[in-house]
């Protein structure tokens, strides 16, 4: 099996240089970038599966002794490539803020309490058919340094690797008809034809009565395996 | 056909996730690829990830991703990793002055897929609070005669190539490379690294 990573695919990919996120304006390279060529160190990648995911780590609400407060929800989608096949066994890590807005990092300083039964790190490994599943908490919006009264639309931030090199990516879910996307950098750093791919959306099929909302998420990573075509 | 998801920052805190050690969480990737029994020559690359004021990221985080020391990569099915147990990959959360390191092993020469030996090198993922997407660059070793006909390398100018290129260091022990991360150059501070488009 040989994939094919075209180029033209990752131009969907912000700038690196996107004045509205202020600290991109140091952290962006002045200088071209040099088309890489694809050869075996980019066309592989590190393959880790359900060895290095521990029982519970896709359930962020049973992490600690009791539940944690927010609304429980559930995570889940699929993990595909570009020519719409599932990409099976390949490890997800998600970190995201606790239902008041914090994350549980030693930086974080917004003003919103810790839960002390949320951490608010998970893993999973996709199955045969690339799905996924996780159960969280609704992230709470926060605020940030970035410009006056700067929040961030409530997100989840994804990790990963997919076939190779190439195809690694690190994303953020957000939830849909969230008010704040028109005010984020970050969201908006995409060109809007291309927003909505970060964007989950409600699914009454996952929900789960009495229990608790679903949202679903498909994730596309680099890769497919068309005739690749001379440049 | 689907377009592929967007890249977005891995911000500030991904650190309990990601890189969980001084979180006491379950911890999956290390900046020590060295397993037992492992072939090879062992060997320490550090540097530190700096920004356009020269100035440390200490919200940064690196990955590597390399072939053995017979030029193999420890891929899922068909590619045949030649060291057992030695997975090819790195993360490390650099400290508060923008500092990483990686202990390894030499990796070895690896074939272009038009049959050409490139030079031994590393791949490198950097990503950082204010970098929306990740950048891409490699690690070649300062004491590698193969460095001259490395044909990655002469798609670099010739006066960037340094940029590239991690120094040994004189010391007794492990051998140490040093490499450092400039994510953009200042006015009048170093020249920035060379960045890919992979
Ligand atoms: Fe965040």
């Amino acid at each position: 099996m040989t994939m094919h990573f075209p180029r033209e695919s990752a131009k969907v990919h912000p700038p690196s240089l996107f004045p509205f996120y202020v600290s991109t304006v140091k952290r962006a390279p002045k200088r071209p970038l040099i088309i890489l060529p694809h050869t075996e160190t980019e066309l592989t990648g590190p393959a880790y599966g359900h060895e290095v995911v521990q029982p519970g780590d896709s359930d962020l609400t049973t992490q600690h002794e009791a539940a944690p407060l927010g609304q429980r929800i559930i995570v889940a989608g699929r993990v595909l490539d570009e020519d719409g096949r599932p990409v099976p066994n390949t490890l997800i890590e998600i970190w995201q803020a606790n239902a008041a807005g914090r994350y549980v990092h030693i930086n974080d300083q917004h003003d919103a309490p810790l839960d002390p039964n949320f951490s608010g790190a998970g893993r999973v490994v996709t199955d045969d058919e690339g799905r996924y599943r996780f159960i969280t908490i609704r992230p709470g919006a926060y605020s940030w340094q970035n410009h006056e009264n700067a929040w961030r639309p409530a997100h989840i931030h994804f990790s990963l690797f997919g076939p190779s090199f190439l195809s690694r990516i690190v994303t953020q879910m957000y939830f849909p008809d969230d008010p704040l996307f028109d005010y984020d950098p970050m969201f908006t750093s995409v060109e809007p034809s291309a927003r909505k791919r970060m964007v989950s959306h409600f699914s009454l099929e996952h929900t789960i009565p009495e229990w608790g909302l679903a949202f679903e998420w498909d994730i596309v990573l680099r890769g497919t395996n068309a005739t690749p075509t001379e440049q | 056909m689907p377009g592929i998801t967007p890249s977005q920052t891995v911000g500030p805190f991904y650190a309990y996730c990601l890189t969980p050690t001084k979180y006491k969480l379950h911890e999956i990737f290390t900046n020590d690829l060295v397993v037992p029994g492992i072939e090879g020559e062992k060997i320490r690359i550090e540097g530190r990830v700096l920004d356009g004021d020269n100035v440390g990221l200490p919200d940064a985080m690196v990955e590597i991703w390399q072939a053995d020391a017979k030029g193999g990569f420890a891929h899922a099915q068909g590619h045949k990793g030649a060291n057992t147990g030695f997975k090819g990959f790195g993360r490390v959360e650099p400290d508060n002055e923008g500092k990483y390191h990686f202990v390894t092993i030499k990796p070895g020469r690896v074939k272009t897929p038009d049959g050409k030996l490139q030079a031994p090198h590393i791949d490198v993922a950097v990503f950082a609070r204010g970098m929306l997407k990740h950048l891409v660059t490699r690690i070649y070793f300062g004491d590698e005669a193969s460095n001259k006909d490395d044909p990655v390398l002469q798609l670099v100018p010739a006066d960037r190539r340094d940029t590239l290129i991690a120094k040994p260091q004189g010391n007794g022990g492990d051998k140490v490379y040093r490499f450092d991360i400039r994510i953009q150059e200042g006015p009048k501070g170093p020249r920035e690294t060379q960045f890919f488009e992979a």
